[in-house]
Order: structure tokens, then C-alpha cells, then sequence
């Protein structure tokens, strides 16, 4: 139970809003010291894993300096003055187009798209384009309501379409898991039954920005120039 | 034998990127917080560009080192200025579509190098190691695309460096939280938390029912991918806690469709936590939103209800195929 303390320590820290950092660092320090590591063991562990995980930050630090520059020269406002010539196009619409996208490509085993090198520049300029096209300047809250929803697209694109296709970590993982213990599972079978999850996903995210579409349009009728209409 | 390109060097370039980016701010003396954020981003590039030549134990207290000054506040954004949208509208007219050809050539860097990238070799020597095939081939898509947009912009070299910086710091000392989360998750495999809380699970629960087995099972691998920030970290232990024995070796479930949609249930948990803050942080900033958990609270919605799909579908087919 006293292994549990790293948990402890992250729930408490995150709820006294102490530095992210700090606690997180604080509760593997908590951890390792119960386990019976030296304060020494328990850095090398955390430079060991640091250093695994550097792909983690690789993605973004690259694209930053490409983006940032393109973003200079009008990138965002070119999406937004291309969406508008979209006349069906919506906020939910764009973003939910970009759930297919990502999880047609990446069950094919393709990873494009990324927080940075897709959603950033693209994919929330046109979904809030398509938002004034319909609707004139929006309320701060419905940007950030259409930003967060452009990056939830992203996310559940990516992880459930990942599993459909077999040579990927997840199915590999679970192959690897179960050839140690000498269990027989094929992989197709692994990433057959990842499909039913992968349409429901879809599914959700069809009725999540239909609701944003929804409640930008309510938002929108509360004001004077708004043109009305809506999905 | 060692791949002529590994990834490796795209480490280093990350490192040359965050040196020039501390290198900015040191030479910036109107930077609230010259001397401390200077030091931060310098360190971090130190971890890029020597990595695993440094002992881990180094490497460690350099990590301490920037989070106490992340703590104590010394890394803050610096206050340059860019361009105003009057500027980027303008100027967004007279490139039109070509400022999205920079932008095009990274997915399609992505496609090409995915389908082809892996196969290549030279003799026995192979170009790229296939499992990092994914990542090299976005790593050449971002220098194509900056070598493209210098091209198509012909803006002056320190354009993209000043750019880059401004959105770095915009993230802030959060762009190393999923590196320094992925090694918490490590300690706590270490320290043996996972059988702790599979037993935990396992215990509390009437398990010798087999809905009960299939949600605890699920709800299992999203507790705990939410604790570990990863569904990857999850699936050994409450695979090995709580699926095997209960629904495979007690129920006779069928193993395949008990752990692909219990891997699913465990991307469920990761859309709910600030553990995976890759995923869920860093874009919350990136995208510029006030609320840095903005990203997770649009997921709430999604993550339970396909979580709730997952129960009753393993439900229904695991003890059936």
C-alpha cells in the first residue's frame, strides 16, 4: 500500500496547484524512496527514462521554427479565407472531417497530422474560419471551445485508429505480452477487433461537434449580427 | 550495423534549436527573467544534444536543476513582439497557397517515408531502422518544409529562429512535463505500484461475475493509464492482475478481443489525464487556450461514453468468438 504514495503525491500536488514539475518530480523521489532507492538511484532512473523518451518532445521542437516562420506570412489567415469559400463547411464539420482523416491515414499505418504540425496551423483556423464565415466575430470562449475540440480530434483520430493496423506498438506490445507467457493470439485477430471500438469513436465524435456546432449557433443568435442558420 | 541515419541526429538538431533559443534570450536584456530562462533551455539542449552519452545519474540532477528553476519562477516567455494580423493578412494575400506547400510537404514527407523509408539499404547497411522509420520521416518533413518556407517567404534566417522561440516559450518549462512523466512512470513500474492496485481492483470487486470481470478489466486499464499517463504502461499489469486470471483463465474469454478493446479502454484513460500531457497539455498551450486542461475537458464526454461502449461490447463478444 505504501508504494501507492507517488499517487498521493500527484493527486494532492495537482489539487494545491504546487509547479506540475515539482510534484511530478516529488512523487517519483516519494516512490523510489519507499521502494528502498538511493536519492542517487532514484535521478538515475529519471535521466535514464528522460533520455528514452526525448521523441516525446522531438516533434515539437521541429516544427516550431517552420510553423512560427509560416505563421508570420499569413498561414492562418490563408486557411480561414479558403474555408470561407466552403459554404457547407462548419466548425464540427471541419473538425470531424479531420477525425476521419487522421484515423482513415493512421490505421493504414500513416501518422500524419500532430498538435503541431496540423492542428496549430490548420485544422483550428479553418474550424473557426467556417464559425465567422457563418457567423461574424466570436466570444473568446467560443474560440477556445473550438480549439480544444480541433485537438480532441487529434487525439481521438490518432489512438483509435492506431490499432487497426498491425504493425503498430499497441498490437506488437500486446503480441510480445502474450508470446512470453506462451498464449497463441493472432495479430490479426488483435487489430479485427479494434475496428468496432475505432467506428464508435467516430460515432462519438460525429454527436460531440454536431453539439458544437450547435452551441456556437446558440451563442451566435444571442447576438445583433448574427445571420442566423446554423447546421 | 548501426543505420546511416538514425534518429539521433535529429536529437542533435533539437538540441542546436534550444541552444539558439536560450542563446536569444541571454542576449535579450529586456527578458523578465534573462539569466534563469537562459539556463533552462540551455540545460534541456545539453540533454538533446549529449543524451546517452551523459551518465543517467548527470542527466538526473540536470533535470532537478530545471525544475527547481521552473518552480521558482525563473522561466517566463520573453516579451519580443511579432508581426500584428493587419501585417499576416496582407501578407497572406500576396503568397496565397503557396505558404501551404511548406505545410503540405510534412504529411506527405510523413506518407512517402512510412510507405518506402523503412525498406532502403545500401549492402548490409540499412538507410533508417524501420522502427523509427515514423519518426525519421517527420523529422525530414520539417526540414523540407523549413527549407521550402524559407524559399517561398524569403525571409531573413533569424525569422524561423525568433518564430520558433516565441511559440517555444510559449509552451514553456510544460515542453519537458511528458518527458519527465514518462520516467515517473518508469519509477513507479520500478517500485511495483501496478500489482498493488490490480490486487486493489481485484479484491473489491465480485470478479466471479463475468460482466463484472469484463468492467473491472476496463475500468482497470483506464484508472491506471490515468495514474500512469500511458495505456502502454497499464496493459502488463492489469492484464496480467486482473484480465488474464478473471476472464480468460475463469470465464474462458477469448484473449484477442479481451485485449484490444481493453488497450482501447486504456486510451479512454488517456484522454482524461494530465499525466499524458503530450497529448493533452502541451496542445491546451500550443493552441494558446487560457485553461491548460481545456483539451481534457472536451474529451470528459467522449472518453466515458466509448469507455462505456467498450465494457458492453467486450461484454458481449469475449465470451462469444
Amino acid at each position: 500500500m505504501i508504494k501507492l504514495i507517488g499517487i498521493l503525491v500527484v493527486a494532492a500536488g495537482f489539487a494545491l496547484r504546487f509547479n506540475t514539475l515539482l510534484v511530478v518530480l516529488a512523487a517519483g523521489i516519494a516512490t523510489g524512496l519507499v521502494a528502498g532507492m538511493s536519492f542517487n538511484d532514484i535521478m538515475a532512473l529519471f535521466g535514464k527514462y528522460f533520455v528514452e523518451n526525448r521523441y516525446m518532445t522531438l516533434v515539437v521542437v521541429l516544427m516550431v521554427p517552420v510553423i512560427g516562420l509560416l505563421e508570420r506570412y499569413g498561414l492562418q489567415e490563408r486557411a480561414e479565407t479558403l474555408i470561407r469559400r466552403a459554404k457547407a463547411a462548419t466548425a464540427g464539420r471541419v473538425v470531424l472531417l479531420y477525425t476521419a482523416v487522421r484515423q482513415i491515414s493512421v490505421s493504414l499505418g500513416i501518422n500524419l497530422g500532430g498538435h503541431a504540425a496540423a492542428v496549430r496551423p490548420l485544422i483550428a483556423p479553418m474550424a473557426e474560419g467556417a464559425a465567422r464565415a457563418r457567423y461574424g466575430e466570436l466570444s473568446d470562449q467560443t474560440v477556445q471551445d473550438i480549439r480544444a475540440h480541433a485537438a480532441a480530434a487529434e487525439n481521438v483520430g490518432n489512438f483509435f485508429g492506431e490499432d487497426i493496423f498491425i504493425a503498430v506498438g499497441a498490437i506488437l506490445l500486446m503480441k510480445g505480452f502474450f508470446d512470453a507467457l506462451k498464449i497463441e493470439v493472432s495479430l490479426w485477430a488483435m487489430a479485427r477487433w479494434g475496428i468496432p471500438t475505432a467506428l464508435i469513436a467516430f460515432g462519438v465524435m460525429a454527436w460531440r461537434t454536431r453539439e458544437l456546432d450547435r452551441q456556437i449557433a446558440r451563442e451566435a443568435g444571442k447576438k445583433p449580427e448574427s445571420k442566423g442558420g446554423g447546421t | 550495423m548501426t543505420p546511416y541515419l538514425t534518429v539521433e541526429f535529429f536529437y542533435l538538431l533539437v538540441g542546436v534549436v534550444l541552444a539558439l533559443i536560450a542563446g536569444r534570450i541571454a542576449l535579450d536584456e529586456a527578458h523578465p527573467k534573462r539569466w534563469g530562462s537562459a539556463l533552462f533551455w540551455g540545460l534541456l539542449s545539453v540533454v538533446f544534444v549529449f543524451g546517452k552519452l551523459l551518465p543517467p545519474v548527470v542527466t538526473g540532477y540536470l533535470l532537478l536543476a530545471m525544475v527547481l528553476l521552473a518552480a521558482a519562477g525563473q522561466v517566463v516567455r520573453s516579451n519580443e513582439a511579432t508581426s500584428g494580423k493587419p501585417e499576416r493578412v496582407l501578407r497572406a494575400e500576396t503568397l496565397k497557397n503557396k505558404v501551404f506547400w511548406p505545410v503540405l510537404l510534412i504529411p506527405a514527407s510523413a506518407i512517402v517515408g512510412s510507405l518506402f523509408l523503412g525498406g532502403i539499404h545500401f549492402g548490409a547497411r540499412e538507410l533508417v531502422d524501420p522502427k523509427q522509420a515514423t519518426l525519421i520521416s517527420i523529422g525530414i518533413g520539417a526540414l523540407l518544409a523549413l527549407a521550402v518556407g524559407m524559399q517561398v517567404t524569403r525571409a531573413r534566417m533569424d525569422v524561423p529562429v525568433a518564430e520558433g522561440s516565441r511559440l517555444l516559450q510559449a509552451v514553456g518549462w510544460a515542453v519537458i512535463l511528458p518527458q519527465l512523466l514518462a520516467a515517473l512512470g518508469g519509477i513507479f513500474a520500478q517500485a511495483g505500484v501496478g500489482p498493488v492496485v490490480a490486487g486493489l481492483v481485484a479484491q473489491a470487486l465480485p470478479t466471479q461475475f463475468p460482466f463484472v470481470a469484463v468492467a473491472a478489466y476496463c475500468l482497470g486499464m483506464a484508472l491506471f493509464t490515468v495514474i500512469m499517463g500511458n495505456a502502454f504502461a497499464a496493459f502488463p499489469v492489469i492484464t496480467l492482475g486482473i484480465g488474464l486470471p478473471l476472464i480468460v483463465q475463469l470465464h474462458h474469454g477469448n484473449p484477442a478481443i479481451m485485449a484490444s478493446i481493453g488497450m482501447l479502454s486504456g486510451y479512454c484513460g488517456t484522454l482524461l489525464t494530465p499525466m499524458a500531457a503530450n497529448f493533452n497539455l502541451v496542445p491546451a498551450l500550443l493552441l494558446e487556450l487560457p485553461d491548460k486542461h481545456a483539451v481534457i475537458k472536451a474529451q470528459i464526454p467522449i472518453a466515458l461514453v466509448i469507455l462505456a461502449a467498450n465494457v458492453l461490447l467486450m461484454y458481449f463478444c469475449v465470451y462469444r468468438f
